[in-house]
């Protein structure tokens, strides 16, 4: 939390400090009030109190008051600033650095992790910093402030006083250490709910045709039925604060009181009025402390989670990206299209063993170039090392003769023309979709109305309401699978690059289309090296080169015909496709 | 981390929801808790009488004060008797008197001759004193007198039973000579003659007393000041001082702080008591309303969830019957305490004097009108700084989730510069909505004040034309605390009453949805033992939507055994055909049977029974392998779900598993999609039903995986009548009958090799296959 603090610019600080002042002079404003309030109870209680002294006290009292209102105002004005500055520049430093994070970072994460951090957590440190910001420092401000005021008053008094504020705290805090575990098990409870309720909708058709229904209703009422238990336990702890709250604050004014009165009856005549008096103003004092005292419980009890969230975001903010972008941003070589992979071996951090193990290859310009291999055996993974979304952990990758690492990583993007396996959409038109990012070149109109043509989607695209101009939503949940993976090859298409990488990224489309799109692509750019990963033989059956890839290790490099002749895993994954007979006909 | 992902949070901090039937749906919330009305009431009667004793306390507090100033003002009457009784017996008379017996001349003149043992001087100094003497200037004489010789003439004599020495005699004699009689210099002997000692109050006030009386008030002169005044009266002798000190009243004092303990006590058993009964409400209430959801989730048709997504049904079920109760448990008592304190309070105020009633309503108003505006105004930021931050977080969530693409493409600068300017917007309406929000506490705290001062001011005018006692003022600094503090609670409670309602609404409108129809009444059933496996498709139309057909008159007579095959391109309407026989939609027109019996006489869960289905998507649950492979069968042994494992040649993984078929599946288990469709498929092996549905079951392991599970699958489907959905035309070239869909309907029907020869839509999908870019 402090470390994050620290984030905060010299100029918040600033505010911080003068905040600081308003929050005394607001204290002694607030302190004040009471003073003039007992002044005009004690005028009108009086036989013969001139009209102008309850006015005057009456003015002063509505004076402080005021005075007391507008420096609030002010403090909640520099705190509100303050807060919101916070959480901007959080927010703001959280998302540069994701944004310059590699795939490495990202995957520790996990993607859904991030977006809770760099928004919930921020929402949770932000509220926290707008609530305790106040109250952490007026709290105590007001607290020792009306202690030093009372403390002379009377030893009784300050002996029951402080026996009120100890029991208070304890219970307080007995009640919490009962309670908050239970709130974070309640938490889990209703996550339990959830997913039992996601399980069961997501799974509809198959709790229908299991007849699981009473099945799944009996696991949510079970899951249901702890949550109300653990929640009446909590409410039932949590029921006692308030009454004790409120019977340990009018107890403390009736205990002062009650003592007061032999206090009095004591004293020498001479102190009675003084006692008297002490003791209102003790009374309303003693208040004052319990209060601060309660609001200061409230901080520690909200820290805790703030302070969880805190730490999650500065594990974000702490996170070095591991990819550095190099310097390199010319073609020397006057080579185009190649690749090059040289004893490259990836492994993750913490694995056991290497995705992928010493592979080396080598693309010619124009060339295309298939990699197949079951699930899991390092394809994405490979071609990821190509536009540097990971580094290789050995060896190296060649683009144009030049180490990926070496690049520019904006130029060495521009190279490639990259459509990842998931289809990613953002919300906008076709032509914010197709033209996304930067290009070398500004991509025209003319130019996404070409892409989008190539990559198949012209048909379904002239048919939406406002054609190119039409939303596509947030993930592409308004159209298709298969639409939205002919807009993404399309975007890639549309920045004419000198490498086209796909993975896997003809998988949503039928037969007839994916043979279409391939035969238009190959037309249109017929300079361009193409990388394709896929499952289908069909799709890759005419490839330049095949390199086929199991448990991350090559296993077989060469064209169908030679792969089909020695290659033992290229022949099984061929032959769980198609007969003998029809590869034979091709 | 990964437990992160609960249901989409519809809100960030406070909202300002407006339902859009409010009466209705609280109407609703009302009938829907009729089972807790007891209980309701219990905690509402607890909610005002504790109110009423808030009011009410303040009033013995007062009284209490009042008894306590009692002990700051002394006995003035009893001071006033004794101060006279003393008094009166050092007038001039009685120090007149005293002296003149005293200071006899017989008796002194007589001492004179008694005497012998004079010096020379003192001889000589009486002779001329003898000379002088005469009955005038006798004392005059007297005192011009040595003062050793004086003594030597005045002996020690009694008077009225007191002995007075000849030295007190001298200096008596001194005083009135100076004329400076001061009653504290006496000798006791004389003031003791002086001031007889007497009794009040069955207290005895001795000379000495009286004495000291007269010492304590000796230097005062001005009788006004209290303060002087008090501190005399700690000089003053101890009997005297506790016939006047001021008396509090112990008793007194007692009674009414037990009374106001035993109110406060009460009043903490009433809160505690209705905080109990109002957690036990809404906690049930929300469990019975989750549980409602549940069971409704079962009933409702899958026409339903086609409709709508995972994510709202998912956010009924936990954020809006969390944010009913929450709203429930701020609102419920405290509408009710804050209403009766505020009606008792407003009642009171006017009862006690309707002028100042005005005077506190007035000056309080003002306030009121003030917050509203800046209430509705925050509202409007709240608003938009919820619009705000749902913009800003959802362009964090896409490009985060787009990474990849954002960083292959460039896309970074772009994606910073919407973010800058959506992190601004966000700013500022946050910052403004804090601002305003935070306004609200300190404008209370003001205007209460404020309407202390007014009421006082007001009051003591009132008070100067005898219109009203004090004692109304005192009461109406109660009511003013009183009477501003409920509204801002009122105000609140509304709020949370509205976010209730507009929670409610979404829940009822789903508790509300038609559901599916009853099925109580079906007599037919069809074992699965006598199931023979024949199906008949007899003009079946059906469509999603009433209006649009997706299945016009679709005609199939399936023998019992066959292995039937559906084909299409993606949206071809394959599942659809599943999704009629399992009855998951009702048919438009034309009829299904089994076995030539009508689906539509049969319950849905007789269909069900009879029926294996494995679907497309990888559905697993949180719990072991076994819970998930044995789902919802008790009676099932391991050992037939190791076998069912082998079968589709799982085991081998599962063996690796720490704990075997007894592993946790979850989330971050590192099972793959394809190792978990595996797992479904051994969840259908180990049915026992005549029909079989394959839907897509195979799409997500690769392909040389398939042909193990193909293998299995195989067996599964001997002596069965089996459906068979692949976009993989490899699976199915060995099917009985091939389906050929697109667009919603079935183009062509046969076997591969009849498809092929027709040369049509199925051969040609076929043919794409193999097709390549060289072409």
């Amino acid at each position: 939390m402090i470390k994050l603090l620290k984030k905060l610019d010299k100029k918040l600080f600033f505010l911080i400090f003068i905040c600081l002042g308003f929050i005394v002079a607001q204290v002694y404003l607030d302190l004040k009030v009471p003073d003039f309030m007992a002044e005009i109870t004690q005028l009108v209680e009086t036989n013969g109190s001139k009209m102008a002294d309850i006015i005057k006290n009456g003015i002063y009292m509505v004076a402080c008051a005021l005075g007391s209102l507008v420096t609030a105002v002010i403090v909640g004005y520099i705190v509100s600033v303050i807060a919101a500055t916070f959480s901007k520049k959080v927010r703001k430093d959280i998302f540069s650095n994701v944004e310059s994070f590699s795939m490495n970072e990202i995957k520790k994460f996990s993607t859904s992790s991030l977006i809770t951090r760099a928004t919930n957590d921020v929402t949770q440190v932000q509220m926290f910093l707008a609530m305790g910001l106040q109250l952490l420092i007026k709290s105590p401000i007001m607290a020792v402030w009306a202690i030093v005021k009372i403390l002379n008053k009377g030893l009784e008094w300050s002996l029951l006083t402080g026996g009120a504020i100890i029991f208070l705290v304890i219970t307080i805090i007995i009640i919490m250490i009962i309670v908050l575990p239970r709130f974070k098990k309640v938490q889990k409870l209703i996550d339990n709910i959830n997913g039992i309720t996601r399980e069961n909708l997501t799974g509809i058709r198959v709790v229908r045709a299991f007849n699981a229904e009473d099945y799944q209703e009996n696991k949510f009422n079970r899951a249901n039925n702890e949550l109300a238990k653990t929640q009446i336990f909590n409410q039932t702890a949590m029921a006692f604060l308030m009454p004790v709250m409120n019977i340990v604050m009018y107890g403390l004014t009736l205990g002062i009181y009650f003592i007061g009165a032999y206090l009095l009856d004591a004293a020498l005549m001479g102190d009675k009025i003084t006692i008297f008096g002490n003791m209102i103003v003790f009374s309303s004092y003693a208040m004052q402390v319990v209060m601060s005292f309660i609001m200061l419980i409230m901080i520690f009890i909200m820290y805790p989670r703030a302070a969880v969230s805190a730490k999650r975001i500065n594990e974000v903010l702490d996170e070095a990206p591991s990819i550095l972008s190099g310097e390199y941003q010319e073609n020397k070589n006057d080579i185009h299209g190649e690749i090059e992979f040289k004893n490259v071996t990836f492994k993750y951090q913490d694995a056991e063993k290497p995705m992928l193990n010493n592979i080396s290859f080598k693309v010619e310009k124009g060339e295309t170039l298939a990699i197949i291999g079951s699930t899991g055996s390092g394809k994405t993974t490979l071609i990821e090392l190509i536009p540097r979304l990971m580094d290789a952990t050995k060896g190296e990758v060649l683009v144009n003769g030049v180490n990926v690492k070496e690049y520019n990583l904006n130029y060495l993007h521009d190279l490639i023309g990259y459509v990842p396996q998931k289809a990613v959409m953002f919300s906008g038109s076709v032509n914010y979709n197709v033209s996304f990012g930067e290009a070398k070149a500004k991509i025209t109109k003319d130019k996404i109305k070409e892409a989008v043509q190539v990559a198949q989607g012209q048909d379904f695209v002239e048919k939406m309401d406002k054609t190119y101009d039409a939303h596509i939503a947030q993930g592409g949940t308004n159209i298709s699978g298969g639409q939205k993976q002919r807009l993404a090859i399309a975007r890639a298409i549309a920045r004419d690059p000198e490498i086209y990488i796909f993975d896997d990224s003809f998988s949503a489309l039928d037969y007839k289309t994916d043979a279409k799109l391939r035969q238009e692509l190959k037309k249109y750019t017929k300079d361009a090296t193409n990388i394709i990963v896929a499952q289908r033989i069909g799709t890759i059956i005419h490839a330049d080169k095949i390199l086929v890839l199991e448990d991350g290790a090559c296993v077989g490099f060469g064209t169908h015909q030679e792969l089909m002749k020695n290659c033992k895993v290229y022949k099984e994954i061929a032959l769980s496709q198609v007969t003998k007979e029809e590869l034979e006909n091709v | 981390m990964s437990n992160e992902e609960s249901a989409p949070r519809r809100h960030h901090g406070p909202t300002f929801e407006k339902a859009k039937n409010f009466k209705g749906t609280i109407k609703k919330l009302a009938l829907s808790m009729r089972k807790f009305w007891p209980a309701i009431i219990i905690s509402f009667l607890a909610a005002g009488i504790g109110a009423i004793m808030t009011i009410i306390a303040p009033n013995h507090l007062s009284d209490l004060t009042d008894e306590l100033t009692k002990g700051l003002v002394p006995d003035t009457k009893t001071l006033q008797t004794i101060s006279k009784k003393i008094t009166a017996n050092l007038s001039e008379e009685n120090i007149q008197t005293l002296t003149m017996s005293l200071f006899d001349t017989k008796t002194i003149l007589g001492n004179i001759s008694l005497q012998s043992d004079f010096t020379e001087s003192q001889k000589k100094a009486l002779e001329e004193f003898r000379k002088n003497v005469n009955a005038t200037n006798f004392m005059q004489e007297f005192s011009n007198l040595d003062d050793d010789l004086k003594l030597k003439i005045l002996t020690d004599t009694t008077y009225q039973g007191v002995v007075i020495k000849a030295e007190d005699k001298l200096a008596l004699l001194n005083m009135v000579n100076k004329n400076s009689f001061d009653i504290l210099s006496l000798p006791t002997s004389i003031a003791t003659v002086l001031l007889p000692e007497f009794t009040y109050d069955n207290i005895l006030i001795t000379s000495q007393n009286q004495i000291d009386f007269l010492g304590a008030f000796k230097d005062i002169k001005d009788l006004e000041n209290e303060e002087v005044l008090f501190k005399a009266f700690d000089k003053l002798p101890s009997n005297i001082y506790d016939l006047v000190k001021p008396h509090i009243a112990f008793n007194i004092v007692k009674h009414i702080t037990f009374i106001i303990a035993l109110l406060y006590g009460i009043n903490a058993l009433l809160t505690f008591i209705e905080n109990i009964l109002v957690a036990h409400i809404t906690v049930k209430y929300s469990r019975d309303l989750r549980e409602n959801i549940a069971i409704k989730i079962n009933k409702l048709p899958l026409k339903y969830f086609d409709k709508s997504k995972v994510g709202d049904t998912l956010s009924r079920v936990t954020n809006d019957v969390d944010t009913i109760s929450q709203s429930m448990h701020q609102s419920f008592s405290t509408l009710v305490s804050a209403l009766t304190l505020f009606i008792g309070s407003l009642l009171m105020m006017f009862v006690t004097n309707a002028i100042m009633a005005i005077t506190a309503i007035a000056s309080t108003l003002f306030g009121f009108v003030f917050m509203s505006i800046i209430l509705s105004k925050s509202q409007k930021y709240f608003r938009a700084r919820q619009k705000q931050l749902g913009n800003i977080n959802g362009h964090i969530e896409e490009m985060f989730s787009g990474h990849d693409v954002v960083t292959l493409y460039n896309g970074e600068k772009l994606a910073a510069k919407k973010f800058d300017e959506l992190n601004e917007l966000v700013y500022v309406s946050e910052q403004k909505s804090h601002f305003l929000s935070g306004l609200m506490q300190p404008f209370m705290a003001f205007i209460g004040h404020f309407g202390y001062v007014c009421v006082c001011i007001v009051g003591a005018i009132l008070t100067m034309n005898d219109v009203i006692s004090f004692g109304v003022i005192v009461a109406f600094m109660m009511y003013i605390r009183l009477f501003t503090n409920p509204l801002s609670q009122l105000a609140q409670a509304m709020t949370s009453l509205q976010s209730a309602a507009a929670a409610g609404e979404r829940v009822f409108e789903f508790l509300e949805q038609p559901e599916m129809a009853d099925e109580s009444k079906k007599t037919k059933v069809l074992r699965r033992a006598d199931v023979k496996g024949e199906i008949i498709f007899d003009h079946v139309k059906f469509g999603y939507d009433e209006d649009k057909l997706i299945i016009k008159d679709f005609n199939a007579h399936i023998k019992p055994g066959q292995k039937i095959a559906i084909v299409g391109p993606t949206g071809a309407g394959k599942t659809t055909l599943v999704n009629l026989l399992m009855r998951f939609y009702e048919i438009n027109s034309g009829d299904i049977l089994i076995d030539g019996v009508s689906t539509k006489e049969l319950t849905r869960d007789n269909i069900h029974k009879l029926f294996i289905m494995v679907l497309q998507d990888t559905w697993l649950f949180n719990g072991s392998i076994k819970e998930n492979i044995r789902y919802n069968k008790d009676h099932v042994s391991d050992d037939a779900i190791k076998k069912a494992c082998e079968v589709v040649g799982i085991d081998h993984y599962i063996q690796t598993l720490p704990k075997g078929i007894n592993t946790n599946i979850n989330e971050s288990n590192s099972i793959s999609s394809g190792q978990k469709q595996l797992l479904t498929i051994a969840r259908g092996m180990i049915e026992d039903a005549p029909f079989l549905i394959l839907d897509e079951a195979t799409s997500n392991v690769d392909t040389r995986t398939e042909e193990l599970v193909q293998k299995a699958m195989d067996k599964l489907t001997e002596g069965r009548t089996s459906f068979i959905i692949a976009h993989r035309l490899s699976t199915i070239k060995n099917a009985d009958l091939i389906l050929v869909m697109n667009e919603g309907n079935i183009i062509e029907q046969g076997n591969h090799h009849e498809l092929m020869q027709k040369n049509g839509f199925y051969a040609n999908l076929y043919n794409s296959q193999f097709e390549s870019i060289s072409e």
